[in-house]
């Protein structure tokens, strides 16, 4: 059965060149999230990179959940902690619940953080990535049944939060241009 | 398709998050019960995206050596003369290690020694990191029908950097000796005395369990001991320099945090492997 275009008003025909212009640019989000994360994998020669992957995949995932819930849904964000827990060596499905559960906060604060300026986004930024990396601390210390250092996961945290700005403009500017599926 | 009222995908959108909450949980307990099922799922994916890795190595080596050679201009003079002076060091030292080589091989000749035999190595480019917050580990490429074993040992051109704790079909993963499980049995060179050094997630491992009367001394080189059959005797970890809270830690040899290329080499130890995994491995060679 073909879909019938039910929304009123004119439009340019659907071909298949702009189906997958628009599927490209639904995919952009994940996709940028995914490649970020291989990229912070690649050895750059500084110590502690390791918090790098985490730390910038909590920036992605928020931002995107944030301003696009639909590019970010809860199976996508399932994946990439999927992802984060295998390439960063977390216990498995430690990354995963992180993920999840700084979605699910950030989807319950969004009506009233859209509206705010970026200083306070970011300033709810910083308390998710603190509690993000202290709820990680602790699955890691439950699950290899030892008391692991606090220090390395509260420098994931600052360091998600410094990274929280570049990782904004970039996307901001990305979410009004080539990943607006308006725009296709 | 399925036709479903607005309720229902409402209801079916808000049960999402919960359940792979729950899916997360179950995830967990997996990991927990079956480790090695995690480790062949980051193998699997390690080897999937190593060839990414060997692209973006290339030009990444380049861009670093570019900036080195940036750097490098700035601080010519002053580093042209600590080298001088360094060479002038090092000569003498080579004469003097070259009189002891010559004693050394005159004494093994008349005492008949039968010399140890030559390990075999191959040598890999590292292409990722393989750490985690919690974890200290490199990613090496190491070719579709590389020869590496689970237990090798790992050195770069300065000492000891860790042990080959993974292998995939054309990686392979080293455990640094900085990592929080790392524990490796070694021996204070003046005193002759056995410690093990330990892995802190941090710069600097740490050394306890040394035999009593034998404090580590600051500046002391620490080199690997044949105990327990998991290294060779003799190879170089570090040297012994004291924390500001007065614990002995060992700064490596090995440059950990610039590695590039590693040698793997063959001991033919099989101290820390499981007898089957040894056991299957060999029969692999053969």
């Amino acid at each position: 059965m073909a879909a019938i275009d039910r929304k009123p008003g004119i439009r340019p025909r659907v071909t298949l060149g702009r189906r997958l212009d628009i599927a490209a640019r639904r995919a952009f989000p994940v996709g940028c999230t995914v490649l970020l994360m291989l990229a912070c994998e690649t050895p750059f020669g500084f110590e502690d990179q390791a918090v790098l992957l985490p730390a910038s995949t909590l920036g992605c995932v928020y931002f995107w959940t944030l301003f696009r819930p639909s590019a970010m849904p809860p199976p996508a964000v399932f994946l990439i902690g999927l992802l984060l827990d295998l390439l960063g060596y977390l216990p498995i499905g430690v990354g995963v619940l992180t993920l999840l559960a700084v979605h699910g906060v950030t989807i319950r604060w969004r009506r009233v953080l859209t509206r705010q300026r970026f200083v306070w986004v970011w300033c709810a930024f910083g308390v998710l990535a603190t509690g993000a990396a202290v709820v990680t601390w602790a699955f890691d210390c439950l699950l290899s049944v030892r008391l692991l250092p606090l220090a390395p996961a509260l420098f994931e945290a600052v360091l998600a939060i410094a990274l929280y700005p570049a990782i904004a403009i970039l996307f901001a500017r990305a979410h009004r241009g080539v990943a607006d599926p308006e725009r296709a | 398709m399925f036709r479903l009222s607005i309720q229902t995908r409402q209801a079916l959108g808000r049960l999402t998050l919960p359940v792979l909450i729950a899916v997360a949980f179950g995830l967990m307990l997996i990991g927990k019960a079956d480790t090695v099922l995690a480790d062949r799922a980051r193998m699997a994916l390690a080897d999937a995206l190593s060839p990414i890795y060997v692209v973006l190595a290339e030009p990444l080596g380049k861009l670093r050596l570019a900036l080195g050679e940036v750097t490098g201009l700035l601080s010519l003079r002053a580093e042209n003369a600590q080298l001088r002076a360094e060479n002038e060091q090092l000569r003498r030292w080579q004469s003097v290690a070259l009189a002891l080589d010559a004693e050394n091989q005159r004494l093994k000749a008349n005492l008949k020694w039968i010399p140890d035999p030559a390990p075999s190595f191959v040598s890999a480019r590292v292409v990722a990191d393989a750490g985690g917050v919690y974890a200290k580990a490199v990613l090496l490429a190491a070719g579709p029908n590389h020869d590496i074993h689970k237990g090798q040992i790992a050195l770069d051109e300065r000492g000891l950097v860790g042990r080959v704790t993974e292998v995939g079909a054309r990686t392979a993963r080293v455990l640094l000796l900085t990592d929080l499980n790392s524990r490796i049995p070694v021996i204070l060179e003046n005193s002759r005395a056995q410690a093990i050094l330990v892995g802190t997630n941090g710069a600097r491992p740490r050394l306890l369990y040394w035999q009593e009367g034998a404090r580590p001394q600051e500046g002391e080189r620490v080199v690997t001991s044949a105990e327990a059959n998991a290294f060779p005797a003799d190879l170089p970890v570090g040297t012994v320099h004291y924390s500001a809270t007065n614990i002995p830690e060992v700064e490596p040899a090995a440059m950990l945090d610039r590695l590039e290329m590693v040698r793997i080499f063959d001991y033919g130890l099989n101290g820390i492997v499981p007898p089957e995994t040894f056991r299957a491995s060999a029969d692999r060679r053969h």
